[in-house]
């Protein structure tokens, strides 16, 4: 009965003009909060839940797009100058959501199990970490013992060409990897991409002999970041310096490029994707994916469908992995490890396989999770350990509790039931893709006696 | 009454020695002959200038001594694999699923067997002054026990985490099992901080395991090299070959093997038919659970130590053996793992000598997955499996 | 279709428990921060970054536990100054990712002062240029890596000796010991193969004979290598990493019967090491290994240390505790000194950076500190080890039979 009338809320809700004023008080409400509590995690999920409350809300696109534009360019890199914190996380978002995505052109669209996408980031952060650092100049040194007076190979507005070079090595690689796996199915491809990201890791910890190319496990450093003219930084200040509150440095505003980038790639990313969908190829991939068998009799070529689902899945990985050598500065192997890309795996399935905000949302629930949640708990716990707290009922001393039932030394666990629990009551995902709704619909529909 | 007193199958009892037998000599001579040919063929290059400059030993006659024990190392490490791999190539065979959690279930199976013998050497049980009949019976029971808790343990995972699955697509399962893996990890270690307080865990030094019989020395030029083979490694090979003998017997010759052989060829014919598919499927996790409660506890014996995240490597491995030789049968488990264990010794031992230091030990990870990926564009269904007409 | 409902809905409400929960701790951080009656006076956190989860949370639990000790022991005098000083371990996961992020976050405190820091080199160095941006004082209790100082940062500084010491250390050792021929092999971390690299380029020097150069990240079966160990005959092998590796090839060697030497470095220090490969260790020419953290002969505090260690934790230290616990005594002195200098007013974090470099003989349990301008320690106390017993409880019996005074080098 309830349910009823929870359905009428919702009518309600969405229609009129009362979603526009919602989705609008919505975005006002974290931005104000999250001004005000610089470091309270919940003010920050207010203020990036208005991006779904936005998409969810039954409103003119144009609408929707200038206030998500708003959000993201502007009032996010202000509150996120404000508390570099929320940048980060921001910009983690960012570059796994771009991640996901082209993992979701792979397993979502194309139903091609990867389990080692992050070798395609890995070729990314690797080009621009060797060719944007001193690293051919020490190629004849054992790590550790070059010179430090080296010149840097090439001068750092190359950034902007290899985020280009990036996509179309990373697409190669994915070509080459395609090639002798294409006659192998489902859960073999698995085992074979699963080796292929253990090969580029253990080749990127490895190299460092007979020629040093990636330095081994002692990682590349320093490694140029575009440059960044002092008028963007005074003219940032100028503009932004009274509401951030305090002078944003070069760093910050570096923080800010990155996120904005990051941001441009997603957005090209999801409109690709999207035309890629609807298009011959698109349509081509769901065919192979619904059933190879049928796919062949009706003429469809299976090896460029797969192979251009591979290729077009991994030079978006490689565009990031630029972007992320060029961020941190540093690149080392241990970035890339099998974690990696079962996360991601992760956040594809968990947003649902095969749609593209879900893939988002995925990216963004388990960034989150990790950063902050699992974070701030155990900080919050360990706060308490300290303190004089006691339980009021059971008059527990805070104290006593053992060290060792942190949470966020049992991510993993948590991690773990999570994803058994989605996998059992939510199996297509937060925000299933339209035509996998359909699927499962029909397909449990004769089970049922 | 009368289904017990059935006579023994000895045929199906003998059919997998054979097999054994024809693998590890037949895997064994191929790779001896390829590295005896490389060795010939760089015998006169620089890495055979380097290895004379070094050792006064030529390349070939260098190859030539370390050879036994290589093989026997590899072997072992096969045996290993192939017992590991028994786990995953069942499930897959019936359920058709990868069960990544079975590295977990295995490393259960270790944690449970040492914790037991560590118990036993605080009570003064094995270690020194104990008979040497009561070290292999405390082991042996050690063993059952690890595998108990492991079998409980998969079965337990496949009621709470894939039952409910059965007729999702394809994907939804593995990435259930992954989280199942990430869980049980954790599950493990704190059941470790909050009893013991320690994460490596070490095999207690009892009984005679340790003790190397020693089968005389090959000479090297001036040096002589002793072959000597660890008692362990014997019961290491012995308890695998058991298992896979016990294994075959009861897929292939008993009425509980030929249900699982109908579940695994057609699940909704076989319950047609009167099986209760749901328990035979919990049968082939228990069985799969308890052979790698049981590989987990050799494992340990053979290495030593472990800590809660000992399973992913040798699991890893393992699938790959499993891959290797055609996953879904149990024939194939046993050749990819005789075949995976043998060629990362054999990368192991002699790359870096052959390219002279450029790629060492440490590739011989990427080697196997290489020859993974080599095998899989001439087999796509691994070595032995059969080249199944998909089900539409 | 309504069980499904009812159980995702379930699901909801127990994120949501958890996201409260965790909602909850932001108005009790910013009420301390604004030095609430709750907690009386003003709060100073310093940071702990390390693996908490993942399967190096063994070591880094540890630097956690032992930053804890030491905020639990040593924070008297600042608690008689009217403050109170609070840990806030954050857990990096090993991954530079989250170790940036948490960076980030620990900036965005005011109330963190100082940060101890970083199990892997990987992960201090991006993390560090926040806290090299934000001025904020970090001290390193485990990474090795010369990079970590050798970018010239005021802010960060590491108690452990660098890669391109210690290695150095191992290879003197050998040749004073007249060891001809050395296999060296090292676990692919940024931390083993800097010492191992080292240790070649020296031995090499000395005129010793490097029979291989081989890295691995097997724990369990070093059945190839030793193949090759046993072949080449070296008088010592040399192994650059933990003692969960080291320990159990230094096993299955001397098990194949190799009567070398054995040589480590500071992360053998461990009583494992002897529960691992037990009496394994003393037969043939012995075992040794290099440390900047002396045996409990050497320093009476690091027995202290253990016993303390055990009973708050229930279990032994592992490598880097002692550091870790000397690594956070550092800050605690250091925000003492700034506080002092500041008539007793919370300091700023550059005065606190300023006065950890300008700390003069900090005597901690691991050996005494002072840091040089880029932020290594002065002259660091190089210890070798001799391990006398292969029972665990005897480790701490373990004799020095070599002690070097030795400077990193210069910036």
């Amino acid at each position: 009965m309830s349910n009823l009338s929870f359905k009428d809320l919702k009518t309600t809700m969405q229609s009129g003009y009362l979603p526009y004023l919602l989705a609008g008080a919505h975005v006002l409400i974290g931005t104000i909060l999250v001004y005000l509590n610089q470091r309270s995690i919940i003010a920050f999920l207010v203020l990036l839940s208005s991006f779904f409350s936005l998409y969810r809300i039954k409103a003119d696109m144009r609408y929707k797009l200038f206030i998500g534009a708003v959000l993201a360019l502007i009032i996010i890199p202000v509150l996120g100058v404000r508390n570099i914190f929320y940048l980060e996380v921001i910009f983690q978002i960012s570059v796994f959501s771009a991640l996901a995505l082209g993992l979701n052109i792979v397993v979502g669209f194309a139903g091609l199990l990867d389990l080692g996408y992050v070798a395609f980031y890995a070729v990314g952060a690797y080009l621009w970490a060797f060719f944007g650092s001193k690293q051919f100049y020490t190629l004849p040194y054992t790590p550790g013992s070059q010179p430090t007076d080296l010149p840097f190979l090439l001068p750092s507005d190359m950034f902007y060409l290899f985020i280009f070079l990036a996509v179309i090595v990373a697409a190669i690689t994915g070509i080459l990897l395609g090639l002798p796996v294409l006659r192998v199915r489902g859960d073999y491809l698995a085992i074979v991409t699963l080796g292929f990201g253990e090969v580029i890791r253990v080749l990127a910890a490895n190299l460092d002999k007979p020629l040093n190319f990636t330095n081994g496990p002692q990682g590349i450093t320093p490694i140029q970041r575009p440059p960044m003219p002092q008028s963007v930084v005074d003219g940032f200040n100028a503009i932004f310096g009274k509401l951030v509150g305090h002078q944003a440095d070069v760093s910050a505003l570096y923080n800010v490029m990155f996120y904005l980038m990051a941001l441009g790639i997603i957005v090209i990313i999801i409109i690709v994707s999207r035309r890629l969908e609807d298009s011959k190829i698109g349509r081509a991939w769901a065919a192979v994916r619904e059933d190879e068998t049928a796919a062949i009799a009706m003429g469809i070529p299976l090896v460029k469908t797969k192979l251009s689902a591979f290729a077009a899945g991994a030079s978006f990985a490689g565009a990031m992995g630029v972007l992320l050598a060029a961020s941190r500065t540093f690149i080392s192997p241990e970035s890339f490890s099998f974690m990696q890309s079962i996360g991601v795996l992760a956040m594809v399935i968990l947003g649902g396989q095969g749609s593209i905000p879900g893939a988002v949302l995925g990216a963004a629930t388990i960034t989150i999770l990790n950063l902050q949640v699992l974070q701030g708990l155990s900080l919050y716990l360990s706060q308490l350990r300290q303190s004089d707290a006691v339980i009021p009922i059971i008059n527990f001393a805070w104290k006593n509790l053992s060290s060792q039932l942190d949470p966020a030394q049992y991510q993993r666990m948590i991690f773990g039931l999570i994803l058994v629990l989605m996998m059992v009551f939510r199996p297509e995902g937060i925000l299933p893709a339209q035509r996998r709704i359909k699927k499962l619909a029909s397909e449990s529909a004769p089970n049922k006696e | 009454m009368k289904k017990y007193l059935k006579p023994i199958n000895l045929m199906e009892l003998l059919r997998p020695l054979g097999q054994l037998i024809v693998f590890s000599l037949g895997s064994a001579a191929v790779l001896s002959i390829i590295v005896l040919a490389l060795a010939i063929v760089l015998n006169n290059t620089a890495a055979g200038d380097k290895i004379f400059a070094q050792l006064k030993v030529s390349l070939f006659a260098y190859t030539v001594a370390n050879l036994p024990q290589v093989l026997v190392d590899g072997l072992t490490l096969g045996f290993v694999y192939a017992a590991i791999a028994l786990g995953y190539t069942m499930v897959y065979g019936v359920l058709e699923f990868i069960n990544f959690a079975h590295s977990e279930i295995f490393a259960i199976g270790a944690f449970v067997g040492v914790e037991i013998l560590i118990a036993l050497q605080n009570a003064g049980l094995i270690g020194s002054g104990s008979s040497l009949f009561m070290d292999y019976v405390f082991l042996i029971l050690a063993m059952l026990a690890g595998m108990a808790v492991a079998g409980g343990a998969a079965i337990a995972m496949e009621r709470i985490a894939y039952r409910p699955l059965r007729n999702a697509p394809r994907l939804v399962p593995l990435i259930s099992a992954i989280g199942v893996s990430f869980f049980l990890q954790d599950a493990i270690r704190l059941t470790e901080s909050l009893t013991t307080g320690q994460f490596n865990r070490i095999f207690p030094t009892f009984g005679n395991f340790d003790k190397r019989i020693t089968f005389g020395k090959i000479p090297m030029g001036a040096a002589e090299l002793p072959f000597s083979v660890p008692i362990k490694s014997f019961i290491v090979i012995i308890a695998a070959v058991l298992m896979l003998v016990v294994l075959n017997y009861l897929v292939n010759a008993t009425k509980v093997g030929k249900a699982i052989r109908a579940v695994a060829q057609d699940r909704a014919t076989a319950s047609l038919m009167g099986i209760d598919v749901n328990h035979i499927i919990a049968i082939t996790f228990l069985i799969g659970g308890a052979l790698g409660g049981a590989a987990g506890l050799l494992y340990a014996l053979k290495f030593t130590r472990i800590d809660p995240y000992v399973g992913f490597y040798p699991g890893l491995k393992a699938f790959t053996a499993a891959v290797l030789g055609g996953i879904g049968n149990l024939t194939g488990a046993l050749l990819g793992g005789i075949i995976l264990g043998l060629l990362e010794t054999f990368a192991g031992s002699y790359l870096s000598i052959f390219t002279m230091g450029a790629a060492g030990v440490e590739y011989k990870d990427i080697f196997a997955f290489a020859i993974l990926i080599l095998v899989l564009i001439f087999r796509p269904n691994g070595l032995l499996g059969e080249n199944v007409t998909e089900k539409v | 279709m309504f069980k499904r409902s009812f159980a995702f809905l379930s699901l909801l409400v127990i994120a949501s428990i958890a996201l409260t929960a965790c909602g909850s701790s932001t108005p009790a951080t910013q009420a301390a921060d604004s030095g609430s009656p709750a907690t009386s006076g003003n709060v100073i956190k310093i940071a702990s970054q390390s693996p908490l989860s993942g399967d190096q949370s063994v070591i880094g639990v540890d630097i956690k536990n032992g930053a804890q000790l030491a905020i639990d022991q040593l924070s008297g005098p600042l608690k008689d100054m009217g403050f109170t000083i609070q840990l806030a371990p954050y857990d990096d996961m090993a991954n530079p990712d989250n170790g940036v992020a948490n960076a980030k976050q620990i900036v965005a405190d005011p109330a963190i002062m100082c940060v101890d820091g970083h199990y892997n080199s990987g992960v201090q160095i991006p993390s560090s240029e926040v806290y090299h941006s934000a001025g904020l004082a970090n001290v390193s209790p485990a990474n090795t890596n010369p990079t970590v100082t050798t970018r010239g940062y005021a802010e960060v500084n590491r108690i452990v000796g660098r890669d391109d010491v210690q290695g150095v250390v191992g290879a003197d050792f050998a040749a004073s010991k007249g060891v001809k021929s050395v296999y060296v092999m090292h676990d692919k971390t940024a931390y083993g193969q800097g010492i191992a690299e080292f240790f070649q380029q020296e031995a090499k020097a000395k005129g010793l004979e490097v029979l291989g150069f081989e890295g691995t990240e097997e724990k369990a079966n070093f059945d190839p290598i030793i193949t090759s160990i046993i072949a080449a005959n070296p008088e010592a092998v040399y192994f650059g990493g933990m003692f969960s590796q080291a320990a159990v090839m230094f096993k299955q060697a001397r098990d194949r019967g190799y009567e070398g030497m054995f040589i480590s470095d500071d992360g053998f220090d461990s009583s494992d090491a002897a529960k691992i490969a037990g009496d394994t260790l003393m037969a043939g020419a012995g075992t040794f290994y290099s440390t900047v953290s002396g045996p409990a002969a050497a320093y009476a505090d690091t027995a202290k240390f253990v016993t303390d260690f055990k009973a708050a934790f229930n279990h032994d230290p592992q490598p880097f505790a002692a550091q870790s616990y000397d690594s956070a005594a550092i800050c605690l002195a250091a925000i003492q000194n700034a506080i002092k200098a500041n008539n007793n007013q919370m300091p700023t974090r550059e005065a606190v950076a300023k006065a950890v470099r300008e700390l003069k003989d900090f005597k901690g349990i691991t050996g005494v500190y002072n840091f040089n301008s880029i932020g290594d320690p002065v002259v660091a106390k190089y210890f070798v080890i001799q391990v006398m017993s292969g029972d665990p409880a005897q480790w701490s019996a373990n004799e020095i039979v070599q002690t070097l005074d030795i400077a990193p080098p210069a910036p």
